[in-house]
């Protein structure tokens, strides 16, 4: 099962009347865990949740301040605006990142020749993908004089730079997070190699078209694991940092076009050291993220099938 | 000819996705007025000038570079295996009281934004006097903080056979025989599965590098080579491409060698 089947089970309650019998033996076991859950997981965010209501920078004791950094959040315009910016990559490109996954995953038939070599090509760039040196390499190819507008050039167009226009850099970030569909696809890969070759058999026998047997047999038997895949991959793209910090310089420009939540995060945290402001933004969006994921697991009962 | 036109489709997108990388390798090797002029993969004349300049841009030489990152990934890597092992023996096989909401909590931290934790986090370790060393990044391994392994090495207990436990506890083995000889070495193949993404997520780790490691002496390849474009600006493409190619070689290996791992451990994360 997924991390997220096991999560949908735990909520299932299989009463249990036998004393847990391993204390001893689990707690030796658990002690790295323990520490690590109270001292780096829940004391630290305990602790952001008080700084949330702090002013604080880190030289003078945190100052409690009530609802002051929600207010200013309220008013904040670049902070609305790195919602927007956010939220745009988030539903664009998760979307479509998980649609190219699942296109060529499909395209990659059992048994097929070639296959490895395919899936490790495919597979590569999403391994690759959160370094510096692949947003650097973004930042080059959508230059003004990159990659990109040598090969249009090629054609006769004469490309803008992409980066530096803040209608089309969102845009590039997006695309350098499509090019990053290997992980998903991996596990599309594996989910459609699980679906019995016996449901696709009948139906052809029956007479039903490819694009009827993809609707009626492959998307509800592994609607489970696209809903895994929404699901990490929202969360992830709600956290993505290095690529438009690395393609703009630290600044999150043009004009605030890349400034996501994160960045915006960094900026207010670790630049202007306003460490209680920075904490409230986090909460803001654990909420968000929180937000997201129970949604996405409320919808998930109306669209995702599972066999057992 | 369907088949002919699928091979076609998927060489093309094959090409797209891989073009970027292997343009960047043979701009490398180009003079800096070349990269914008040259499109192509043919290399018209060779300067190897670009990686002995970038080696040397910064107040340390690379290798420098390469070596902090190495040693923090070293110590990632054995923290993850120790500490995400333990944890899962206990939640795949030991019976005890608040194991579900314990679990429920460990699966949370997988979902968890690390934002919410890392200004406090930062506050903690610049009062202990650990900014601008690797321990910020290497105790919250030690420490079990990486869910996503726990419950990778829980899936992979679950499917070796409980007789073998049966059979060494009527021999009259405790749990921690158990563990050390007859699950560790069965669970091989988790461990190994945890350590390549372990290498390959710690070595291109940015955000918390960038946070803990501001002293150059410290940098890692990821922090050092944002200094090298806020040093050069874009003037100097080649050497930044050069030492581009020089971080990401390292993960490259890790993937081709570790393939395997990568493609059974994401599978079985995410399928069963």
């Amino acid at each position: 099962m997924s991390a997220i089947a096991e999560l949908q089970n735990l909520s299932k309650n299989n009463g249990r009347k036998v004393p847990p019998k391993d204390n001893k033996a689990a707690h030796i076991f658990l002690i790295p865990w323990t520490i690590g859950l109270f001292l780096i997981t829940l004391g630290p965010m305990a602790m952001s949740l008080y700084l949330a209501f702090t002013d604080y920078n880190l030289l003078q004791a945190p100052s409690f301040s009530g609802f002051e950094n929600i207010e200013r959040m309220l008013d904040d315009q670049r902070l609305h605006n790195s919602l927007r910016v956010t939220f745009t990559y988030v539903l664009i490109g998760v979307p479509l990142q998980l649609a190219v996954a699942l296109a060529v995953a499909i395209l990659l038939d059992r048994g097929m020749r070639g296959l490895s070599f395919y899936r490790s090509i495919f597979y590569l760039p999403s391994m690759l993908g959160s370094s510096v040196a692949i947003a650097v390499l973004w930042k080059q190819i959508f230059g003004t004089t990159g990659l990109v507008n040598q090969l249009l050039e090629l054609v006769g167009i004469q490309g803008i730079g992409w980066i530096s226009d803040p209608n089309t850099s969102l845009g590039s970030l997006i695309l350098l997070n499509v090019w990053t569909f290997g992980s998903p696809m991996v596990i599309f890969l594996a989910g459609l190699r699980q679906v019995p070759m016996m449901y696709y058999e009948a139906a052809s026998i029956d007479g039903a078209s490819k694009w009827r047997q993809f609707l009626s047999i492959t998307l509800p038997m592994i609607s489970p694991i696209i809903f895994f895949n929404l699901v990490l991959q929202i969360i992830g793209a709600f956290q993505n940092f290095t690529q438009a910090f690395i393609v703009s310089n630290g600044s999150g420009g043009p004009a605030d076009s890349t400034m996501f939540f994160t960045l915006y995060l960094y900026q207010q945290g670790f630049k202007q050291f306003d460490m209680g402001y920075a904490s409230a933004m986090a909460w803001l969006l654990v909420l968000i993220v929180g937000a997201f994921t129970a949604v996405n697991f409320f919808v998930s009962k109306y669209w995702v099938f599972y066999d057992d | 000819m369907r088949s002919l036109l699928k091979h076609a489709l998927l060489i093309l997108g094959a090409g797209v996705m891989i073009y970027p990388l292997l343009w960047m390798v043979a701009s490398s090797f180009r003079p800096n007025d070349l990269i914008f002029r040259e499109a192509g993969l043919v290399i018209s004349q060779v300067d190897w000038n670009n990686y002995p300049s970038g080696w040397n841009a910064l107040s340390e030489p690379f290798s420098k570079y390469l070596m902090n990152s190495a040693i923090l990934v070293l110590g990632c890597i054995l923290g993850n295996l120790v500490s995400c092992s333990m944890a899962a023996y206990a939640f795949a096989r030991l019976d005890f009281k608040f194991k579900k909401i314990m679990f429920a909590l460990m699966l949370m931290t997988i979902m968890l934004p690390i934002h919410v934790i890392i200004v406090p986090q930062y506050i903690m370790f610049s009062q202990i006097g650990w900014v601008n060393t690797f321990w910020p990044i290497i105790v919250p391994k030690l420490l079990a903080t990486d869910g996503f392994f726990i419950f990778l090495m829980i899936q992979f207990i679950r499917g070796i056979p409980k007789d073998m436990d049966e059979a060494a506890r009527i021999d009259g083995a405790g749990h921690p025989r158990i563990f050390l000889q007859i699950i560790l070495p069965l669970m091989v193949p988790a461990l190994a599965t945890t350590a390549i993404f372990t290498f390959i997520w710690t070595w291109s780790d940015f955000f918390t590098s960038l946070i803990y490691l501001t002293n150059p002496s410290n940098y890692t390849v990821q922090v050092a080579l944002n200094a090298f474009i806020d040093s050069t600006g874009e003037s100097n493409w080649g050497a930044l491409f050069a030492m581009s190619i020089v971080t990401l070689v390292p993960v490259f290996l890790a993937f081709l060698f570790g393939q395997k791992y990568l493609v059974k451990g994401i599978a079985t994360t995410g399928i069963k």
